[in-house]
């Protein structure tokens, strides 16, 4: 898959829960093989407990991204080999 | 730092306007609705075969009815379980299109059982996604045809009993059986090694279509956790535990290798063309015809009866045309409804100079009879002064009516001395016109061939006319 | 042009392929058949589309498609084929895609018979499925309208993004007369709002679905302001001898043909009978009705059903004069005699 290229200035891999976009279902947290994805004790304006990234231990797999059921809640970014 | 981005695919729009209300980027899926996850791979697979400007994806009734919110491709949405007939429509008139049928299992499995059924039989070459999530979702939770045996839902309270519904229907497996579909294959949403499964089942039924290879069939076990009450963790856990047991995961058909693709040649036709296929091309101009021919022409209501493979419509047809290229109005009716009585094969012609109101002639001044049956069923109802031509060769009797003009003439005899009984007809018509002489007998030999399917006959049957024109100078000579 | 000698059902797959009409999907039934098997011959033989679909609903179905794709494209059945086909026709009309629909009407109500009637009046020009939506309904009476009404089908059809319906019966379909065919073909208009698979319509959507009440409102008084306009501008009839008639007397299809006999007879007799045959369906000549019967003009409506038309005219008529009702049924077709029996009683 052709995937989009940016300059960012986090540590890679990492990944990121849109959280206005989460439905709270949970799956990402299910799923996620590092364990690395929790929910939020916040509630976002759709009134779910969002899922987060808890910072550390992302491989950048896509695991996630492919079990999230919403377009764009989910986002993975991996290190691009120079 | 570069980093590579996993996000929402291209193929889906930027915003769902068309959703409306305040969130545009959100679906309308419940969460962990399987849905969400097939449009991801579905719409991956568009944007990564930049395919997405050439899919028309059809929205079906169930609660992906609003698919069209999200895919920014073409999209119709249809009746209940019709997808797949909206499909063979689409993709019949756009041959590189890619034509995606979306449909849920009440609809596909259920209202829509034969569409589908029938379309892959036809191996239409679309593509055909079938969430399975073993309830109706948008309705409220009630049964399908592929809830299990003892699930409970909202119209079966009690559990699916296979004495009152019947057992789960297994769509894959019937539709392998069939010759056509190229690919069927059943996948699940449960972990991510079925969603990668699934992912590659996606694209190869959608490489599929891309190439011509025809019709491929994947159906996707999808959790459904508001219908089933449960978390989506533990709808995903009973997919594993209920569904796939009786929804085995497989690869039921697969000959995409060795799949002759479809050719489709697109090319236009000129008018000549056009009119040469349709059988226009060889009408010309019309006939010049003396004014006061057609002024004086007498119309010629008439009824021409017989048995069933005596040339009865076809002596119809002949007259009809004949009079036609003469420019006058003509109408033909084979018997029909109530007006078929006696055993007889009839039609109704009418030969007029004036507009042609009713076709049916119940009331002829001009009976031709093959047979007897015609002559007791249709001798009462000619006018007075009216003509009965009677085939002498088998009508038994005489005519009973004395206010009548009555020709008796041995139409089969003379047919068959010229070596062709079915020219009997022709023998009639040749004798019609030269004792009526209502127009020129010659003018049937231009006509006959349009009423012949064997061309060899035509010689024939002109002799015929000629023997039909002998017989009445010999016998019935006008003074 | 000379005129080709041909069946009224074969008369419209010309006409419909010369209209530019590309896919045919039907189902067989008696007595339309001939329609579907004329389609299968000439339809491939100028690069055009034949299915028989596996019924009358995925037929229509494909003709959803179709017509949603862009192409011309018809169907054609009869009654118990349109009672399937509803569902379908009220889908077409609220997503408003265009296309022909020609029903040859037999005798019903259930399996019924074989032969003619006109019970299916009701049923396509009030509009048949569910919903506020009519079909615009066009009802030949001769081989020759058989083509022209085809061809005048597609182009309502296209003009006013509706499904048009050819409204015919049995004896118009199986009788043979001479047609006049035009000698070029037209070719099917690029539609805008259609589907062609590419990126310039793909922001496209066909859909009848709208969850907003007030968009589904709106939408619906867009479809009754194009069902009024139809009825301003398109209605075509045929009278005759209506100037100083004191009864007109009115029918379509074959009862229109019946009719012209039985008014030319009482003529004869110097009887003031006159006729009207409507053409359009829908819209209905509801304005000449009117104004005869403002003259105090009385009507004889003739039809091979219980009486679904006349309903119509006495709309038309609002109580201003008489309206009699000729009715038959099961598929029996009345002589010229039967309804002159019938006029007598009221002239």
């Amino acid at each position: 898959m052709p995937q989009e290229i940016i300059e960012v200035a986090f540590e890679l891999p990492s990944m990121e829960v849109v959280s206005y976009l989460c439905k709270g279902c949970g799956l990402c947290v299910t799923h996620c093989p590092q364990k690395c994805i929790e929910f939020s004790d916040q509630f976002n304006e759709l009134g779910y407990k969002y899922a987060q990234y808890k910072g550390e231990g992302c491989t950048g797999c896509g695991i996630c991204f492919y079990c999230c059921p919403e377009p764009g809640a989910i986002k993975v970014y991996k290190k691009v080999r120079e | 730092m570069k980093a590579s981005v996993l996000q929402k695919p291209k193929a889906f729009y930027d915003k769902f306007e068309r959703k409306g209300g305040s969130q545009l980027e959100t679906t309308h899926y419940c969460p962990g609705c399987g849905h969400g996850i097939l449009h991801k791979l579905i719409a991956e697979a568009l944007a990564d075969f930049d395919m997405a400007d050439r899919t028309i994806l059809i929205s079906p009734v169930g609660c992906s009815v609003f698919a069209y919110y999200y895919f920014d491709t073409g999209n119709i949405q249809v009746a209940h379980g019709r997808a797949p007939a909206v499909a063979t429509g689409l993709k019949r008139v756009h041959h590189n299109g890619i034509v995606i049928s979306y449909q849920g299992d009440g609809d596909l499995a259920a209202i829509g059982g034969d569409e589908i059924l029938q379309a892959a039989n036809r191996g239409e070459n679309i593509t055909v996604f079938f969430v399975n999530n073993a309830i109706y979702g948008m309705t409220g939770g009630q049964m399908a045809p592929t809830t299990l045996v003892g699930q409970k839902t909202t119209t079966s309270p009690y559990g699916r009993k296979p004495e009152n519904e019947g057992y789960p229907i297994r769509m894959s497996e019937i539709i392998a059986t069939l010759e056509a579909p190229v690919y069927v294959e059943r996948t699940a949403l449960i972990d991510f090694k079925t969603i990668n499964r699934t992912k590659r089942a996606v694209r190869k039924a959608l490489q599929n279509q891309i190439e011509n290879k025809g019709f491929s069939f994947i159906e996707v076990l999808s959790p459904c956790p508001t219908g089933w009450k449960m978390t989506p963790p533990d709808s995903q856990k009973w997919i594993e535990q209920n569904m796939i047991p009786y929804f085995p995961l497989k690869v039921f058909k697969d000959i995409s290798d060795s799949a002759t693709p479809f050719t489709y040649t697109d090319r236009t036709y000129s008018d000549s063309e056009v009119l040469n296929i349709l059988g226009l091309s060889q009408l010309g101009e019309r006939k010049k015809v003396d004014q006061s021919f057609l002024e004086n022409f007498p119309t010629q209501n008439m009824k021409i009866a017989g048995f069933g493979g005596q040339g009865v419509l076809s002596a119809g047809v002949v007259m009809a045309a004949c009079a036609m290229n003469e420019n006058l109005e003509v109408s033909w009716i084979p018997s029909y409804g109530p007006e078929m009585r006696g055993g007889t094969a009839n039609c109704s012609v009418i030969l007029s100079h004036h507009r042609i109101g009713s076709p049916l002639t119940t009331n002829p001044n001009v009976l031709i009879v093959m047979n007897t049956p015609s002559l007791d069923a249709f001798e009462d109802d000619v006018v007075k002064d009216g003509l009965i031509i009677v085939n002498s060769s088998i009508v038994d009797r005489e005519v009973k009516r004395k206010d009548v003009d009555v020709i008796y003439i041995p139409l089969t005899e003379i047919a068959s001395r010229l070596g062709v009984v079915a020219a009997a007809n022709m023998v009639c018509l040749g004798a019609y016109l030269e004792y009526t002489k209502i127009m020129d007998y010659k003018l049937l030999y231009d006509t006959i061939p349009i009423a012949l399917k064997k061309k060899s006959l035509i010689d024939l049957n002109i002799k015929a006319v000629d023997e039909g024109v002998k017989y009445i100078r010999e016998h019935y000579p006008r003074s | 042009m000379q005129r080709e000698l041909i069946k009224g059902n074969e008369a419209v797959i010309k006409g419909a392929l010369l209209a530019g009409c590309s896919h045919y999907f039907g189902y067989p039934i008696t007595p339309a058949s001939e329609i579907a098997q004329a389609a299968a011959y000439y339809f491939p033989l100028l690069g055009g589309t034949f299915v028989q679909a596996e019924s009358e609903i995925a037929a229509i179905n494909m003709v959803y498609g179709a017509s949603g794709a862009g192409a011309r494209v018809m169907t054609a059945s009869s009654g118990p084929g349109l009672s399937l086909k509803q569902e379908g026709i009220s889908y077409l009309a609220g997503a408003q895609l265009p296309c022909v629909i020609v029903d040859v009407m037999r005798a019903g109500p259930g399996l019924g018979n074989i032969w003619p009637e006109q019970g299916d009046y009701n049923q396509m020009v009030k509009g048949g499925g569910h919903g506020n939506y009519k079909n615009i309904v066009l009802a030949p009476n001769s081989a020759q309208e058989m083509c022209d009404l085809t061809i005048l089908a597609f182009d309502l059809a296209d003009q006013y993004l509706n499904p048009c319906v050819v409204l015919t019966d049995a004896y118009i379909g199986q009788m043979m007369e001479p047609v006049e065919f035009p000698s070029t073909r037209k070719q099917a208009p690029y539609k805008e709002w259609a589907l062609y698979a590419d990126d310039k319509t793909k922001s496209n959507l066909v859909t009848s679905i709208f969850m907003n009440t007030h968009l589904l409102e709106e939408h619906n008084f867009k479809l009754q302001d194009k069902y009024n306009e139809i009825q301003r501008t398109e209605v075509r009839y045929e009278l005759l001898n209506a100037d100083d008639a004191d009864i007109v007397l009115i029918g379509y299809g074959i009862v229109s043909r019946i009719l012209l006999n039985v008014m030319e007879n009482f003529r004869a007799n110097g009887k003031k009978v006159g006729l009207l045959r409507p053409i359009t369906l829908f819209p209905f000549p509801i304005d000449i009705i009117g104004n005869m019967a403002q003259k105090g003009v009385n009507f004889l409506v003739a039809e091979l059903s219980n009486g679904q038309m006349v309903d119509d005219v006495r709309l038309a008529v609002n109580g201003k004069s008489d309206v009699y009702l000729y009715s038959r049924m099961g598929g029996a077709v009345p002589s010229v005699k039967d309804i002159e029996e019938a006029l007598s009683q009221y002239i």
